[in-house]
């Protein structure tokens, strides 16, 4: 369902190219010094998945450049992308790697981001891309630049290339150590432009000085001392801030609205147009308060599904199943099981939730309009705002400063097209701002999603064949990583719809389906081991197939000290294991089970991802992974009823607390060799299976929907307690 | 409702303002007297992203009139540090990365100001206890409790703003 005529889909705006700025007006904007433009590949970015993107606007690339960087005549490298950061830590992983294969200080450089006229075109930061993707890219860049520089050393010097070497910006002559010179003064008063092209010489591991050490985050002290600015912090003179009205439900449609009660209200300003209905004041409380007092008529919500009944409704949704993966023959594979097993597993839908919601300020001048915004897809927004607007796209200035939390739900851009839409009709600047409870109901959901599994084991107790079909979660992380001779994996109805069948809007949610797929995979894994009396770890190593996933696993079981034993063992310990954005993850955890109450003791997570950027970067987003995936698994899910919200805040929807946090070990395995993989994303996928194994060695108790609430627990534990 | 004179010291300073008396804390440290460090997370009290040292203690800035601040001491994220020289807790939040976006950082600061100063020598525990009523989204907790425990001792020497 469309939340608004706005909304946009993929390849709805038509830009105009002779319009887009060109290299040319980058760098005539900044001067002399040395540019180095990076140009993504075509593979570059490329989905890897239908869930790797989310379900807003994708922008087009515009220019035939990603990202640049410049070096001035002080030797101070600014780099520009369109990247943003939300917390994930870009704003020190970039530099770091720029650092190294500059030869410069990492204090030397600075980022500029997100900003659409500043920066270079990008697609938007989600699905563990930046680093993975971009950063290697921008390696590339880095060593180019270097590369430019010690050629103008070497003409200034007038000595080889080879007898050059450098160290914090300064190109020194190794066989006479006097005769130095700066890259600032090499690019002082020149212009000089290389592109990135063939593949320069990056460093190699054991060459690292910066890339693989850790790095404190470079954006603490703005944070701490409260100057770090979010969209909700920038002021303009004149600006008034807006409450807008919304429905009760989605798809309840307005019948009339009575703003008599506004009469006599100083210093409100009404807007009220057939799909957008704000009042606003130059003060965000008085615009709240006034907004209370209009009274509105709205016809009931078509919907009448609610949390308990749209599982049926999912399942029951004739779509078409798309195979992801299959071999052998199924009923080859049926017909050498001596012990089937089939199970449905079911996912609640969650909110995003990230604690700064969605906020814009807009300056909508004659055919000129800025806006600032949380948003993780600035160029996006800006399609969306110029479409708005009825502006052309390079009219649209988006500037992103901080974001407070995205996991998703910031690629999606309402709230910045509602403060455009309001400045241009009262000619002010305005912020919106939502409310917590309009986050709630405007969030683009995870789905619910229903995933059945239909396998067995043969004479030998090995997996004799694999019948996987995953409804509205995604295929991604799908595939089930064992070596199952019969088998098909297969997707209906994909991350985001199609629409119709879910009753609000939905989109990516960290690591999009991944966690549903890895639940249910884990889960039904964990059974046969069960079934097949064989140790939960045991039983994977002897199927897995892929080597890093094995080595991760074994790991694992080392450091956590491993003991082998048929489950349910009792001692409340669970595994899980799986791979997502290219890295490879495995869990161990220890709960226990107190009146349904699960209480999650210790955790350990093995990641392997590739070369490391900033392993503390990098632990840091494992820890964040692990401990926002205790809400998935124990408390967080959407309640509603006829397409109305019934969770609008945090006082009924729970998300993870200090006191939910067990004692976490993560662990990162080198593989240097391989290209740096996805590090915000894999850690969260297996949170939930992990739990649910564990519960069910501590309880022998099988839960196969989420949230394991208390409530489940307790019904689950009862429901056992008869069956004996 | 009409305005009223309210006064207090705000980070130090002595602050007169005249304003509704019914308006939220909240609003006017950000609107009316530019402070943003002060975040609006739930509205409700729920989350802690507003907090503000009231007296010494965290208070809810969503969730309290400007009124009752009348005659107090209001510090906020802005008014922690000593000119340049941060409060040992904003050095050990820096030195733990105990934050990702940010945004709930100024209140998980504040917060565990006032819990460290009725605790001056508290356990894990009590660290987690004294915490638990803050949201954080990225998961930064473990970080945050790290960073309190290490400020702890730092702080039992220091002034309070």
């Amino acid at each position: 369902m469309n939340r608004s005529p706005l909304s946009l889909r993929p390849g709805a705006p038509v830009q105009d190219e002779a319009l887009l700025p060109t290299r040319r007006e980058f760098v005539k904007r900044l001067g002399t010094g040395l540019f180095v433009w990076v140009v993504l590949g075509r593979t570059a970015g490329a989905e890897v998945s239908e869930a790797a993107h989310p379900v807003t606007v994708r922008p087009k690339p515009t220019g035939d450049f990603n990202a640049f960087l410049h070096i001035d005549e002080n030797g101070h490298v600014t780099c520009f992308t369109g990247k943003i950061e939300m917390g994930q830590g870009p704003i020190t992983s970039l530099p770091q790697m720029l650092a190294e294969d500059l030869d410069v200080s990492v204090d030397d450089i600075s980022m500029v981001m997100g900003d659409t006229d500043l920066c270079p075109f990008d697609q938007g930061t989600w699905g563990s891309q930046t680093t993975q993707t971009f950063g290697t890219v921008w390696r590339t860049a880095a060593a180019e630049a270097r590369g430019a520089l010690l050629e103008e050393a070497a003409e200034t010097l007038q000595v080889p290339v080879a007898q050059l070497s450098v160290h914090l910006g300064v190109v020194t002559d190794t066989k006479d150590p006097a005769r130095k010179i700066t890259y600032g003064q090499l690019t002082m008063g020149k212009k000089i432009e290389r592109q990135v092209t063939a593949k320069p010489n990056l460093k190699t591991p054991d060459q690292f000085r910066i890339i693989g050490k850790p790095l404190l985050r470079k954006d603490s002290r703005e944070k701490v001392t409260g100057r770090a600015v979010y969209a909700g912090d920038v002021r303009l003179p004149g600006m008034l801030y807006a409450s807008i009205l919304r429905a009760p439900a989605h798809g309840a449609v307005l019948k009339r609205v009575d703003t008599s009660g506004l009469k006599g209200t100083e210093g409100i300003v009404i807007v009220q147009q057939p799909d957008l209905m704000a009042v606003l004041h130059a003060l965000p409380d008085a615009a709240e308060d006034a907004l209370g007092k209009v009274r509105a008529e709205f016809e009931p919500s078509p919907s009448k599904l609610d949390d308990r009944t749209i599982y049926a409704h999912l399942e029951q949704a004739k779509l078409e199943a798309r195979v992801v993966a299959q071999g052998g023959d199924l009923d080859v594979g049926r017909g050498l099981a001596v012990r089937r097993l089939s199970q449905t597993y079911l996912g609640a839908y969650v909110a995003h939730a990230a604690m700064e919601t969605h906020t814009a300020l807009a300056h909508v001048e004659g055919d000129h309009a800025t806006v600032w915004a949380s948003t993780q897809n600035p160029f996006g927004a800006r399609e969306e705002i110029a479409l708005a607007l009825g502006l052309p796209i390079p009219k649209v200035r988006v500037i992103t400063p901080f974001v407070g939390g995205g996991f998703g739900g910031k690629s999606f851009n309402l709230q910045a097209v509602e403060a455009a839409r309001l400045s241009k009709a009262t000619g002010r600047p305005v912020q919106v701002m939502w409310t917590r409870e309009e986050e709630f109901f405007n969030d683009t959901f995870r789905p619910a999603s229903v995933i059945k599994v239909d396998s067995g084991l043969d004479a030998a107790g090995r997996i004799a064949f694999w019948d996987y079909e995953v409804r509205f979660s995604g295929d991604r992380a799908s595939e089930h990583l064992y070596d199952i001779a019969h088998h098909r994996t297969a997707a209906v109805g994909g991350f985001n719809g199609p629409p119709g069948y879910h009753p609000f809007e939905v989109g990516a949610w960290r690591a999009p389906g991944s966690s549903n797929n890895a639940f249910a995979r884990e889960s039904h894994v964990d059974q046969l081991a069960s079934m097949a009396g064989v140790d939960p770890i045991e039983f994977r190593l002897r199927q897995l197939k892929d080597a890093r996933l094995t080595r991760v696993l074994k790991a694992a079981a080392d450091h956590w000290g491993w003991q082998p034993a048929k489950g349910p063992s009792g001692r409340g310990l669970g595994v899980a294991c799986g791979q997502d954005a290219g890295s490879y993850v495995a869990a161990i955890a220890e709960v226990g089970v107190k009146d349904g109450k699960i209480t999650v003791k210790r955790a350990l997570w093995v990641q392997e991802m590739g070369l490391v950027i900033n392993p503390a970067g990098a632990k840091i987003q494992m820890e964040g992974g692990i401990t926002m995936g205790l809400g998935y698994a124990l408390s967080e899910e959407i309640h509603f009823k006829d397409g109305a919200i019934r969770d609008t805040n945090f006082d009924r929807y729970a998300l993870p607390r200090f006191s939910w946090v067990p004692k976490i070990e993560t662990v990162i395995l080198e593989a240097d060799d391989t290209p740096p993989r996805g590090g915000g994303e894999p850690a969260i996928i297996l949170t939930g299976a992990v739990i649910a194994n564990a519960v069910h060695d501590a309880t022998g108790v099988r839960l196969l929907e989420l949230p394991m609430s208390p409530e489940r627990v307790k019904a689950a534990l009862e429901a056992k307690a008869q069956q004996a | 409702m009409p305005a009223a004179n309210v006064s207090f010291r705000l980070n130090g300073k002595p602050v007169q303002l005249s304003v509704a008396p019914d308006r939220t804390l909240l609003w006017v440290l950000r609107t009316d007297l530019g402070l943003n460090g002060a975040k609006y997370g739930c509205g409700i009290a729920q989350c802690g992203a507003c907090t503000v040292l009231v007296d010494h203690r965290a208070v809810r800035s969503c969730s309290v009139d400007i009124q009752s601040v009348h005659g107090a001491d209001v510090v906020t994220i802005e008014g922690l540090a000593e000119g340049e020289k941060l409060h040992p807790l904003q050095e050990a939040f820096i030195a733990h990365d105990a934050l990702q976006c940010g945004y709930c950082t100024a209140g998980m600061i504040l917060t565990a100001y006032d819990f460290l100063l009725r605790h001056p020598n508290p356990t894990r525990e009590e660290v987690v206890a004294g915490m638990d009523d803050n949201l954080c989204r990225c998961g930064a907790h473990v970080r945050i409790v790290d960073a309190i425990l290490e400020a702890a001792p730092a702080m039992r020497g220091t002034q309070s703003p």
